[in-house]
């Protein structure tokens, strides 16, 4: 059954009028978009001479690219780190939280610091917190005795940039996974406490399955913010060419779009990192069935 | 006699068994905080660190002292001198109202109408816009770029926030999820009383989701201020036009190993943020929360 109310007469027009901006953005904006990226993709286009067909030479030539090769690679190695911990951190953090403690608004406001924050401002703290002869992680480790680390050379970058996503996500996961602990019911614990379970048991039996839904909505919102992650890349990561030292898919369209102009070619990456994400959605989905607890 | 001396050991060990859990409950609640603490270390300080640095004499930047020997406002003297930033204050400020505005209002009357109004097609309509957020931004930035060039606006304002008039799904949503919760008996004693569909949006569902439309306003705000992407593409180099993100990163590459400059604008960017979330705190946390999405 629908409600609502049923526009009369001349208000037909207003409801036209009140979703146009929508409907054109659906057409043009996204559906216009998405079929112009797919049709570029199939083109050689440089933007200062007409397009030439190509047909599937940009796929081809992204198939045997080494560089493209490298980019997937990095966001994917990108993904397998930053998504578990995101979750991992974050629930463990909101668990903390949970606590019934003295404090717990101040420390969830310290927490949700670098979510607020600009990602270029925040990587540029720490660029220098990682910079290889003062950075004061390293003026850490020569105190201590350690070696001194090279944090942001193309073997170690990967890692560290991937240290801060989690740092800067850690405050949304931990109100994500806030809200599904405090929706679950008393009483399950207090009657786990009349059959004597322990903290443990109580972690792995109920508080677990009971926030698995909130899991499954922080992964699938990780991973796309994973494969779609810029700024802290372009930051950290940049050389002096302009180029990256670890360079993701995203990073990759926007040189081969917006610093050499490959139009077609831009578009064909673009259409590989789509395919990307809708599979590992409906991967996700899938699987949901098998470990997501509804009530 | 027999029953009072069991009586009495029992309560006994009641007693102690009561105390345990208490040291057990203490000692727990000290680890808590003792995590938290060193977490909260680990959130603030990057920032303790940017502000620190960027106090300090250009000559002191590798001190490692917490506290500047000598503190100095030179550096944000400088780095006015070097970055017309009052020029990237002022765009990006600019900018961010007005794709709030334009969210707010467009996405505003598309979730008042998927809420109120029974129409053909609702649903569908609802759940294709709702499938659009499945899509990344990257797929529509190249067939955008091309758009925006063929229509010589390329190199101004214009394509950073006019697509924000094209409402979107994300603020559609977040809307009509809240527009729902308003009973619909309101609605209709207006329109009994002779009220428009464009009344009572106007004077009843605006004023009512008031909390809601900070929220996403907030979001908005902040996704468009914390931008470095899209600016970076249509404003890559005019520093008299573009965003302060853009402005931060050419900064970092003219000065490299200008640490207490570089932390200086990072701190100007990152500051009226901050300010005003001290301020909105909780609303500030709900936008982010209503949707767990930060693109």
């Amino acid at each position: 059954m629908e409600t609502g109310l049923k526009p009369i007469g001349r208000e037909q027009w207003w409801v036209f009028l009140l979703l146009a901006p929508t409907l054109f953005g659906l057409l043009f904006g996204v559906f216009g978009s998405v079929f112009a990226t797919l049709g570029i993709s199939f083109f050689s286009w440089d933007l200062l001479t007409p397009p030439q067909w190509a047909g599937l030479e940009n796929y081809l030539s992204l198939l045997s690219d080494p560089a493209f090769g490298k980019s997937l690679a990095n966001t994917t190695l990108f993904s397998l780190t930053y998504v578990p911990g995101v979750i991992v951190v974050s629930l463990f953090v909101a668990l903390l939280l949970n606590r019934r403690i003295r404090g717990v608004s101040i420390f969830r406001l310290i927490y949700f610091l670098p979510v607020i924050s600009s990602a270029v401002a925040v990587g540029l703290v720490w660029s220098w917190i990682y910079a290889r002869d003062q950075g004061i992680l390293n003026v850490l480790l020569r105190g201590v005795g350690l070696q001194p680390v090279n944090w942001l050379s193309s073997q170690m970058a990967l890692f560290s940039v991937v240290i801060v996503n989690v740092w800067g996500a850690i405050g949304e996961g931990m109100i994500v996974f806030l809200a599904g602990l405090q929706a679950i019911p008393r009483d399950y614990y207090e009657a786990a406490q009349v059959d004597g379970a322990t903290a443990w048991q109580e972690f792995w039996k109920i508080t677990l399955p009971m926030i698995t839904p909130s899991i499954f909505f922080q992964a699938i919102i990780s991973t796309i913010n994973a494969f779609q992650a810029f700024e802290y890349i372009y930051i950290l990561t940049r050389t002096t060419g302009g180029g990256s030292s670890v360079p993701t898919v995203v990073f990759t369209i926007y040189r081969t779009g917006f610093n050499y102009f490959r139009m077609g070619e831009a578009c064909a990456q673009a259409v590989v990192l789509t395919v990307i994400i809708v599979v590992l959605t409906i991967i996700y989905f899938q699987m949901q069935r098998r470990w997501v607890v509804y009530e | 006699m027999n029953e009072t001396r069991t009586l009495a050991e029992t309560s006994s060990q009641n007693v102690s068994l009561h105390q345990d859990i208490r040291v057990q409950r203490v000692l727990a609640d000290v680890l808590t905080y003792a995590l938290l603490l060193i977490g909260s270390i680990a959130m603030v300080g990057p920032f303790i660190w940017m502000l620190s640095t960027s106090l300090k004499l250009p000559a002191d930047q590798f001190s490692r002292t917490l506290i500047p020997n000598t503190a100095t406002l030179e550096n944000f003297q400088t780095l006015w001198a070097m970055l017309p930033i009052n020029y990237l204050l002022i765009n990006s400020f600019k900018i961010a109202l007005i794709t709030t505005i334009g969210q707010i209002i467009t996405c505003g009357m598309a979730a008042f109408v998927f809420a109120v109004v029974r129409f053909r097609f609702r649903e569908t309509l609802f759940f294709v816009l709702l499938a659009t957020l499945m899509v990344p931004s990257q797929v529509t930035i190249v067939p955008n770029f091309i758009l925006f060039r063929a229509l010589g606006l390329y190199g101004t304002q214009a394509p950073l926030w006019l697509p924000a008039f094209w409402g979107g799904a994300f603020g559609t949503f977040l809307l009509r999820q809240f527009f729902r919760t308003i009973p619909l008996d309101l609605a209709e004693a207006a329109r009994v009383d002779g009220a428009s569909l464009w009344q009572i949006f106007l004077r009843i569902y605006l004023p009512l989701a008031r909390p809601a439309l900070a929220a996403l306003a907030i979001f908005i705000f902040l996704q468009s201020w914390n931008n470095l992407l899209t600016p970076l593409i249509y404003l890559p180099a005019d520093l008299e036009q573009t965003t302060l993100p853009v402005g931060l990163a050419l900064l970092q590459a003219q000065f490299p190993g200008r640490w207490t400059i570089q932390m200086a604008g990072a701190l100007v960017s990152i500051a009226p943020i901050i300010l005003v979330f001290f301020f909105a705190q909780r609303q500030f946390i709900e936008g982010i929360a209503l949707s767990g999405v930060k693109r």
